[in-house]
C-alpha cells in the first residue's frame, strides 16, 4: 500500500530541512521525496497537504492512561486514538495506574496493547513499589520490559533518602527520574495559594511547595549524576532553579504543559472543576516565566499531563473533584495558537520541544524525514481555525477547560507504523 | 423544605449536581446553601434556575452575615463611611471576614484584620487591608472590633500554639480595654468561644452588640428573602 502526501512543507530540525516537497510512502516506509511526484497507480492513496508541515511525529511524554484500573475513563487504545487525533505519533505513559506500573508484566502489557494502534506507547516505571516511596521498584525488570524512565507522578518521590536511591539505580540504565515536584506536608489544597485563593476561598497550594522539591532534586541529581526531568513546572522560581541547575551542568530537565502556558489562577473565579489540577495554575507572572523559559531554552519540551476523569468524577464540589485536565487533543492547537502565533516560539523551536527534546530525554531514537526511514511524521497546519469540541474527542473523557476555546493551528494527520490516520480535531 | 447533607456528596456515591437535580425536581423557586465546600452557590447558579442565596460556602463568603454586621454598626454608630473597622481572629478560617471585607470597603469604610500571622491569608493586604499583629494596637486605631469565633475544630489548630496563649495575646479581655482607653464597639457573629477569643466579662459587657447582631439578623435575612423571592428591580 502506498500513500502519497502532497504539496507538503516539510521542517527537520535534526537534519536541518526546510523545504516544500511531496513524500511517497510505500509500506510504512519513506519511498521519494521530491517536488512533484506523480504516480499512475490506482491504488496510491493520494492527499493534497498544501498549507501544511510536516515535521518528524511529535510525542507527548507526560500520559495517563487509567489501564489497569479505570477502563471507563481511558484505555491504552483509547489513549491512543486521543494521541493519534492529537497530532502525535508517540506518548510515554505514567505509571500511576491502579496497580501501579511497578512490575514488569504491567509494562509489558502496555506495550502489547498499544502494538495494533499507530502510536508508539513508551511506559514509564513506577519509581517505588505501589508509589508509596518506600521499597525501590524493580527498576532493572521494568527497563527490560521496556520503561524508559521511572516516577512517582501523582506525589513526588517520598523522602531525600529513597530519592538518592532511585537516582543511583536509575543511572545505571541511563534512565531519567521523572518528578512532580510538590512537598507532602504542603500538598493537598485547591489551588494555587495567592490573591485569588484568598478571593476565592479555596485551600490552597504554595509555589514555595513545587519549589522546595525542584531544588532538592536538582541537588540529589547533582549529589547522583542522574537525569532529572522536572515534570509539568509551573512557577517563575521553578523555572529560574532550572535554569541555575543548568548553567552549573546538572543533568536536569523541564517540561511545561499548555494549560501552564495559557492560563493562570484567574480562571477559577466560576469554580469549574475542569479547571482543578496539581500543580494547579497559576498567577501571570508565572505564566509568562513559562514562555522566558521556553524561549531560553530552559524548559525542554511541552507535555500535556494528559488526565482523564469520569464526567460525574468532575460534577463535584471544587474541593472534592480530582485533579487533571485532558490534554492530547488540544496541545499542538494550544501550543500553535498560544506560542506560535504569539511570537513566542517558532515553528522549528516547537519542533524541537515536541519532537526532538522529548525523546532525548527519554534517550528513545528521534525520527527523522528521509528516504529510506520509516515514516513517522505529524502533519500539521497552522493557519486553521477552528472550534475545540470536547465530544468529538477520542479520548473516552470530556474534562477539558477548553472546550469551545477558538483555536488557530491544527492537527490534520499522522503517519506511523504504517498507518495514516486523518485527525478530525479541527472538524 | 430543608435539605441537610452532612459532608460530601462523594460520600453517597452520587454527584452534587444529582443532589441540586433532585432538589429541582420539587420545583423550588429560591435556594438557600449553606455548603462546606467554597463555590457551591456559584455552581448552584449554573445548574440550577432558582434563586440562590448564599448562607455561607466554606472559608469563602458569608454576605447575610455580613450585611447585619454592617447594619447592626450603622444602628449604633449611625454611619458606616469613614468608620475603621478591624476584624480579629482566623481570617484564614472564616467565610464571615471576606464578606465583611468586601461590603464595609463597598460602604467607605477602613478595614484592618488582626490576628496572628498564621491566621491570616498572605496576599490579604492587596485587598486593601492593613495587617496588625498587635490587639492593643487594632484596639487604638479603630472604632469597631468584628471578633471571630476561633475555629477549635478545624485546620486551624495547627496553625497557633494554643487558645491559652491565643486568649493572652489576643484575646479581648476587660484590663485590655481599659488599658487601652478606648471605646470601641464589639461584635461578634457568634456562637462564642467565652474565654478565648474574648472573655465573658466583655461578651455580655457594656461594648458588644452580640444579641442586636442577632435580633438584627432575622430582619436582613428577611429583606433578603423578600426582595430576591419577589425578584425586586428585574424587568416583568
Ligand atoms: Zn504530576
Ligand atoms: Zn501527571
Amino acid at each position: 500500500m502506498q500513500t502519497l502526501l502532497k504539496n507538503l512543507r516539510i521542517i527537520d530540525t535534526t537534519l536541518n530541512i526546510d523545504q516544500k516537497a511531496d513524500i511517497l510512502i510505500d509500506n510504512g516506509n519513506i519511498e521519494k521525496i521530491g517536488t512533484g511526484i506523480e504516480v499512475n497507480d490506482w491504488n496510491v492513496d493520494i492527499h493534497d497537504m498544501e498549507g501544511c508541515i510536516a515535521a518528524p511525529g511529535f510525542i507527548d511524554i507526560h500520559v495517563h492512561l487509567r489501564e489497569p484500573g479505570r477502563e471507563d475513563e481511558e484505555t491504552v487504545v483509547s489513549g491512543c486514538m486521543g494521541a493519534a487525533a492529537g497530532g502525535f505519533t508517540a506518548i510515554a505513559s505514567m505509571p500511576n495506574t491502579d496497580p501501579a506500573a511497578d512490575a514488569a508484566e504491567i509494562i509489558e502489557s502496555i506495550i502489547t496493547k498499544s502494538a495494533k494502534t499507530p502510536v508508539d506507547v513508551y511506559p514509564i516505571g513506577a519509581a517505588t513499589i505501589e508509589r508509596k516511596g518506600e521499597v525501590l521498584a524493580p527498576i532493572g525488570e521494568l527497563v527490560e520490559a521496556g520503561a524508559v524512565a521511572f516516577s512517582d507522578d501523582g506525589v513526588a518521590i517520598k523522602t531525600a533518602g529513597i530519592l538518592r536511591r532511585i537516582m543511583e539505580y536509575a543511572s545505571m540504565y541511563d534512565a531519567p527520574v521523572i518528578e512532580h515536584c510538590e512537598d507532602e506536608s504542603m500538598a493537598g489544597g485547591s489551588m494555587n495559594e495567592g490573591l485569588n485563593s484568598t478571593r476565592f476561598g479555596l485551600t490552597s497550594i504554595p509555589p514555595i511547595a513545587e519549589e522546595l522539591t525542584v531544588a532538592r532534586d536538582i541537588m540529589m541529581a547533582e549529589y547522583t549524576g542522574a537525569k532529572v526531568h522536572i515534570a509539568h513546572i509551573s512557577t517563575a522560581k521553578a523555572v529560574q532553579l532550572v535554569r541555575e541547575g543548568k548553567a552549573k551542568g546538572i543533568k536536569v530537565t523541564a517540561e511545561v504543559t499548555p494549560h501552564h502556558f495559557t492560563l493562570t489562577d484567574d480562571s477559577l473565579i466560576d469554580y469549574d472543576t475542569n479547571f482543578k489540577m496539581n500543580p494547579p495554575l497559576r498567577t501571570k507572572t508565572d505564566m509568562l516565566a513559562m514562555h522566558e523559559g521556553l524561549k531560553d531554552g530552559t524548559i525542554d519540551c511541552i507535555a500535556s499531563d494528559h488526565a482523564p476523569h469520569a464526567i460525574e468524577e468532575k460534577e463535584m464540589e471544587f474541593e472534592y473533584a480530582p485533579n487533571g485536565i485532558l490534554g492530547l487533543e488540544t496541545t499542538l492547537g494550544l501550543t500553535l495558537n498560544n506560542l506560535y502565533h504569539q511570537g513566542v516560539l517558532t515553528i522549528p523551536q516547537i519542533i524541537e520541544k515536541l519532537v526532538v527534546n522529548p525523546r532525548n530525554i527519554l534517550g528513545i531514537p528521534v525520527p527523522v524525514i528521509r528516504e529510506g526511514e520509516k515514516a513517522n511524521l505529524t502533519i500539521f497546519n497552522p493557519e486553521k481555525e477552528y472550534k475545540v469540541r470536547v465530544t468529538g474527542f477520542k479520548s473516552k473523557s470530556r474534562n477539558s477547560p477548553f472546550d469551545g476555546y477558538t483555536l488557530k493551528g491544527a492537527p490534520v494527520a499522522i503517519y506511523n507504523r504504517g498507518k495514516f490516520v486523518i485527525s478530525q480535531v479541527s472538524g | 423544605m430543608n435539605f441537610s447533607v452532612s459532608g460530601s456528596s462523594v460520600s453517597k456515591g452520587e454527584t452534587f449536581k444529582d443532589t441540586v437535580r433532585n432538589i429541582e425536581a420539587m420545583k423550588v423557586d429560591m435556594i438557600v446553601v449553606r455548603h462546606g465546600s467554597a463555590g457551591v452557590p456559584q455552581y448552584l447558579t449554573r445548574i440550577s434556575d432558582s434563586v440562590v442565596i448564599n448562607a455561607g460556602d466554606g472559608i469563602h463568603e458569608h454576605p447575610t452575615q455580613a450585611l447585619l454586621d454592617m447594619y447592626s454598626i450603622r444602628e449604633k454608630l449611625g454611619k458606616l463611611e469613614g468608620l475603621k473597622v478591624c476584624i480579629v481572629g482566623d481570617i484564614a478560617h472564616s467565610r464571615v471576614a471576606l464578606s465583611n471585607i468586601f461590603g464595609l470597603q463597598a460602604m467607605g469604610a477602613e478595614v484592618s484584620v488582626c490576628g496572628p500571622a498564621t491566621l491570616i491569608p498572605r496576599n490579604i493586604s492587596e485587598l486593601g487591608v492593613k495587617v496588625i499583629h498587635n490587639i492593643d494596637e487594632a484596639i487604638q486605631e479603630n472604632d469597631v472590633l468584628n471578633i471571630l469565633r476561633i475555629q477549635l475544630e478545624r485546620k486551624a489548630k495547627a496553625a497557633f500554639p494554643s487558645t491559652r496563649e491565643y486568649h493572652k495575646y489576643y484575646g479581648i479581655t476587660k484590663e485590655r480595654m481599659e488599658k487601652n482607653k478606648k471605646d470601641v464597639l464589639l461584635l461578634h457573629p457568634g456562637p462564642i468561644n467565652r474565654g478565648v477569643e474574648i472573655s465573658s466579662e466583655m461578651a455580655d459587657g457594656e461594648h458588644q452588640i452580640i444579641l442586636e447582631q442577632v435580633t438584627n439578623g432575622v430582619a436582613v435575612r428577611m429583606a433578603i428573602l423578600y426582595l430576591l423571592g419577589t425578584r425586586q428591580g428585574e424587568e416583568n
